[in-house]
């Protein structure tokens, strides 16, 4: 892992591992429609945060704010040190964002596809292509990297996609309701990519509107409800702190309390 | 900065290269459509032409025995006059439904009079309305005055009068117009087909770069990538001034090898398109490709669907062509204020390099270094659009 890039503006050691994602009272509205209302949670190194809610809770308002294709209102969101409106550049730089959509171009091979993304980061091409190399064994793409995306199943997508969104070797990782849409097959793939990710360190915040999606696979959750954090925490704080008897119970309950306000 | 351009430029244009449906459109038009729809419309005017000009008159005459010599002087003068025997009403019918062009009908007491030194009622049956037959009865109403005027001068002289008197007015019709300087006329079309096929080419790309990616879901990762959103949207605008400068560039092409099939020295027209005349066109015409790239991609900009883009860049595209149709229809001559208008102002110079005629050098600094400012000026108001967060849609 490259630790060059991360500052370390909120690095605090004593209260455990460094969270590379923070967002602190973030508010942003659309027009008349407050889509973030005071959010507040962090993700760290290492671990999987998921982003728990209903269609319409903020989860995409969220995490496009984090990539910085959106700004907040008022307060702040920062990843690995950087903050999202101020050095958008340097966290775009550390990010590696996956699309729910995948967003391949069909004419491209998957190749190809990878290529301009690393071209973009600024990389130089031996060490472009020793990384695309590097992904395709990892991943099993060598069949059909070099076929257009055109004809690829869910699950080439997914991982050409993923290569894609790895090519730069990047610290933190957002995905969109990656397992939207996909097959059995492909979602088990997935989760294994994701461990594998968290086993090398890296910071990985998805978002769900599947609790199962996110019990299976998430250390840590963030349950969002009406642009608000309802509960966030480990899966047995959060039923500790809700009283509920399983999580799908706490996600209901937390989310229900919520919309009851 | 630069080479994040010159990468998105390279990845647009791979990419919309593979498109078959973006070739065929962007192509179609300018290599193929536009040069057939011209050699249509060229042949079938120049074989008029050469009909009305080379063929005998076909003229139905009704009473043709009482005027034996106005007969023998049509017959002199290149007509070829046939006999018939219709009353007035039967020949109206007859011209009316299109059985014959023209009848021509020699009353009884046009000898009587003639011979009278009165007027002689002679009447000519035509069809005005009718394009096609238009030019013979003009012919016909010129023979029959030059005939007129022959029987004039022959009573002149009998009264012993200079025929002189009766002709105060010697007007002689200098024509200026070069061979080169007729086509023009008609190679007008061609800057129109210039401006058509650019707009095309550049079609597809303008729309796949900004509504298509967003509505595919691959504008919003490539926006979370560590480039400035100016560069990406100049590597877009520049991939498709590319294609635009390609499509007229093939468009050019395509012309300077099919007018050379077309004979339009028949009719007294030479086609002034050497490989330098092409050259010069394309020249003078790609001063437009930016403008043209940065108008359709700000109009695309706007939109929030594929569909909805496609139908208000068919509106855009008439927006150029609107100045040059209104010049053709006119006859507007080119002239240093109208330097100022982008499009006009290619069109003008197009053909005056078509008639021959030279051009200023100030004209056409005036017309790029306009048409390149307004096509800057888009450019940035294309970046601009780009840096809202409204993009996303």
């Amino acid at each position: 892992m490259h630790e060059g890039g991360r500052g370390n503006a909120i690095h605090d050691l004593e209260h455990g591992p460094r969270a590379m994602i923070a967002v602190e009272n973030v508010s942003r509205s659309f027009g008349r429609v407050r889509a973030l209302d005071r959010v507040s949670f962090t993700a760290t190194d290492g671990r999987i945060t998921g982003l728990l809610g209903h269609n319409g809770a903020g989860k995409s308002t969220t995490l496009r704010i984090l990539s910085t294709v959106l700004r907040a209102d008022s307060g702040r969101a920062l990843v690995d040190g950087h903050d999202c409106a101020r050095a958008s550049l340097a966290v775009r730089r550390s990010l590696g964002v996956l699309p729910h959509a995948g967003g391949l171009y069909a004419t491209l091979t998957g190749r190809e596809n990878i290529r301009y993304y690393g071209r973009l980061h600024g990389m130089r091409r031996d060490e472009l292509e020793s990384a695309i190399a590097g992904l395709v064994e990892r991943l099993g793409l060598l069949a059909v990297i070099d076929r257009r995306a055109k004809g690829y199943s869910q699950g080439e997508r997914l991982k050409v996609a993923l290569a894609r969104a790895l090519i730069h070797r990047p610290s933190t990782i957002i995905l969109d309701e990656p397992t939207n849409g996909l097959d059995v097959n492909a979602v088990r793939m997935l989760r294994e990519l994701l461990r594998e990710l968290r086993a090398s360190g890296r910071c990985i915040l998805f978002s769900s509107h599947v609790m199962q999606e996110v019990a299976a696979l998430c250390d840590d959750i963030v349950i969002i409800s009406g642009g608000r954090v309802v509960v966030s925490g480990t899966p047995d704080e959060i039923l500790e702190h809700t009283g509920a008897a399983d999580l799908e119970e706490a996600f209901v309950r937390a989310a229900d309390a919520e919309r009851a306000e | 900065m630069t080479s994040a351009v010159a990468t998105v430029f390279r990845k647009e244009v791979l990419e919309n290269i593979r498109d078959h449906r973006v070739i065929l459109s962007a192509f179609f038009f300018g290599v193929l459509l536009a040069p057939l729809i011209f050699a249509v419309t060229a042949t079938i005017t120049s074989k008029r032409i050469a009909q009305t000009q080379e063929e005998p008159l076909e003229i139905s005459v009704s009473g043709a025995e009482r005027a034996p010599n106005l007969v023998a002087f049509l017959k002199e003068n290149g007509a070829a006059p046939k006999q018939v025997e219709l009353s007035a009403d039967e020949a109206m019918r007859a011209v009316r439904d299109g059985g014959v062009d023209l009848v021509l009908i020699i009353p009884e007491d046009y000898s009587a009079r003639l011979r009278a030194g009165e007027p002689a009622p002679i009447e000519l049956v035509v069809d005005s309305a009718n394009a096609q037959t238009r030019g013979n009865a003009e012919r016909a109403r010129r023979l029959l005055e030059g005939y007129g005027r022959q029987l004039a001068t022959l009573r002149l002289l009998v009264r012993g009068i200079d025929p002189a008197v009766i002709r105060p007015l010697a007007v002689q019709t200098l024509d200026v117009a070069t061979p080169a300087g007729r086509a023009a006329l008609f190679l007008g079309m061609l800057t129109y087909f210039c401006f058509m096929s650019m707009l095309v080419g550049g079609f597809y790309l303008a729309i796949d770069t900004t509504a298509g990616e967003r509505e595919r879901g691959s504008l919003e990762p490539l926006l979370s990538l560590p480039v400035g959103r100016g560069a990406l949207i100049v590597g877009k605008m520049l991939a498709t001034s590319a294609f635009m400068a390609m499509s007229l560039l093939l468009t050019l092409l395509t012309f300077g090898i099919v007018l050379r099939f077309i004979p339009l020295e028949r009719f007294g027209m030479s086609a002034n398109f050497g490989w330098e005349v092409v050259a010069g066109i394309f020249g003078v015409m790609v001063a437009f490709v930016p403008l043209g790239a940065a108008l359709m991609t700000v109009v695309a900009s706007f939109t929030r669907s594929n569909r909805e883009a496609q139908s208000w860049l068919s509106v855009v595209l008439f927006v150029p062509l609107a100045p040059i149709l209104y010049a053709q229809l006119s006859g507007t001559k080119a002239s240093a204020p109208l330097m100022f208008v982008p499009s006009l102002s290619q069109h003008l110079l197009g053909t005056n390099l078509l008639r021959g005629d030279p051009i200023p050098p100030m004209h056409v600094v005036i017309s790029a270094g306009t048409t390149l400012a307004l096509g800057l000026l888009l450019a940035l108001l294309a970046i601009r659009l780009y840096r809202r967060e409204a993009i996303l849609g």
